[in-house]
């Protein structure tokens, strides 16, 4: 369809949403990502029947663990639809883009190194 | 088997907030089986402590194991080479792995990464309930196979309470009265007669009420005890 959307989206294909972790989601804010969000099949289309559902309950679950963190929840999303809806793929691209560029960086920074003293 | 829900990330955090290198110690055992201290949630867990960490521009540096189990000394000696190159560790397991652990490592400290609370099951995937307050003198069988001990509120051994209203404890609404289970149950067998007499006095001496206990089987003891 050759829609344009935001840059600075990475994107990581997986066979089912059902696939993603926790631990992923985890993992990509303490390296550094500004916010991380899940995109898979409406609900009751999932292929494998529920993976979809399980993932939105590991990203409420990821939602909570980053309030007690002190981390706003909403770096971290969980969005169904369709395969076949390239728009509405862009269109979450952009909301997503945005809402994380309102948010700003994320809080989570590795310490600055000032001082290299020579070994 | 034993069930503990894991503690806050807030009093984990303060637990370990002057040190900067840690274990965090799994548990292939019952916690694994409630999900709150197997190796995924371990890892879990240690991202977390990370991401505060880092967030908060002091980062931990955390290492992960699991152990088969926690509450043998075969297996807690497992770790004797490198437990001590931790400014703390945090046991996954159940209130009895940190104590192996201390009891062995008299010098580390071991911290409880989660709340043991009951012995239970599980009622559906991911709702575990307590069904055993460990009495040391099991009954159920005179209850038809419910223990109003461990699921009673007050565990009466001769009925329910006034309390108990449309089959529901007054304690909270989301626990079943258990008298009310066993009645219905016994009506149901046509055995009622067999709730009618009068027990005799529940020795609770082999409870936690007796003190700490011990079990033995002798024809396994080498040695003395």
């Amino acid at each position: 369809m050759r829609l344009s959307y935001s840059a600075d989206i990475k994107i990581i294909q997986v066979p089912c949403t059902g696939r993603v972790d926790i631990l992923h989601l985890l993992n990509a804010i303490e390296d550094g990502a500004d916010g991380v969000y899940v995109a898979g099949c409406l609900e009751g289309e999932c292929h494998y029947i529920e993976g979809n559902l399980k993932a939105r309950r590991k990203v409420a679950y990821v939602k909570k663990t980053l309030v007690e963190l002190g981390i706003e929840p909403e770096r971290v999303e969980m969005y169904n639809l369709s395969s076949a809806q390239g728009a509405r793929f862009a269109q979450i691209a952009n909301e997503m883009a945005a809402r994380i560029k309102a948010l700003g960086p994320t809080p989570v920074q590795a310490p600055l190194v000032k001082n290299h003293t020579a070994a | 088997m034993i069930v503990a829900d894991r503690k806050s990330l807030e009093e984990i955090l303060a637990m370990v907030a002057g040190n900067t290198k840690i274990l965090i110690l799994g548990c292939k055992g019952c916690v694994t089986v409630c999900n709150v201290g197997g190796l995924k949630e371990v890892e879990i867990l240690a991202a977390s402590l990370k991401i505060a960490r880092k967030k908060a521009g002091t980062p931990l540096d955390i290492d992960i194991n699991v152990l088969e189990r926690q509450c043998d000394t075969e297996y807690v000696a497992q770790i004797c080479e490198s437990v001590n190159d931790y400014d703390a560790v945090i046991s996954m397991a159940c209130g009895v792995g940190p104590q192996f652990l201390s009891e062995m490592y008299k010098t580390q400290v071991f911290y409880p990464g989660v709340n043991t609370t009951f012995f239970g099951g599980a009622t559906q995937h991911g709702v575990w309930e307590e069904r055993c307050a460990g009495c040391g003198t099991c009954g159920i069988h005179m209850f038809g196979g419910l223990c109003p001990i461990a699921r009673c509120a007050k565990s009466l051994l001769h009925g329910p309470c006034g309390g108990s209203s449309k089959g529901v404890c007054e304690v909270n609404a989301d626990t079943e009265c258990i008298w009310d289970a066993i009645v219905r149950k016994k009506m149901e067998l046509g055995q009622l007669e067999d709730l009618m007499g009068v027990r005799g006095l529940k020795d609770w001496t082999s409870a936690r009420d007796g003190g700490p206990r011990r079990s033995i089987r002798e024809e396994l003891v080498q040695g003395n005890i």
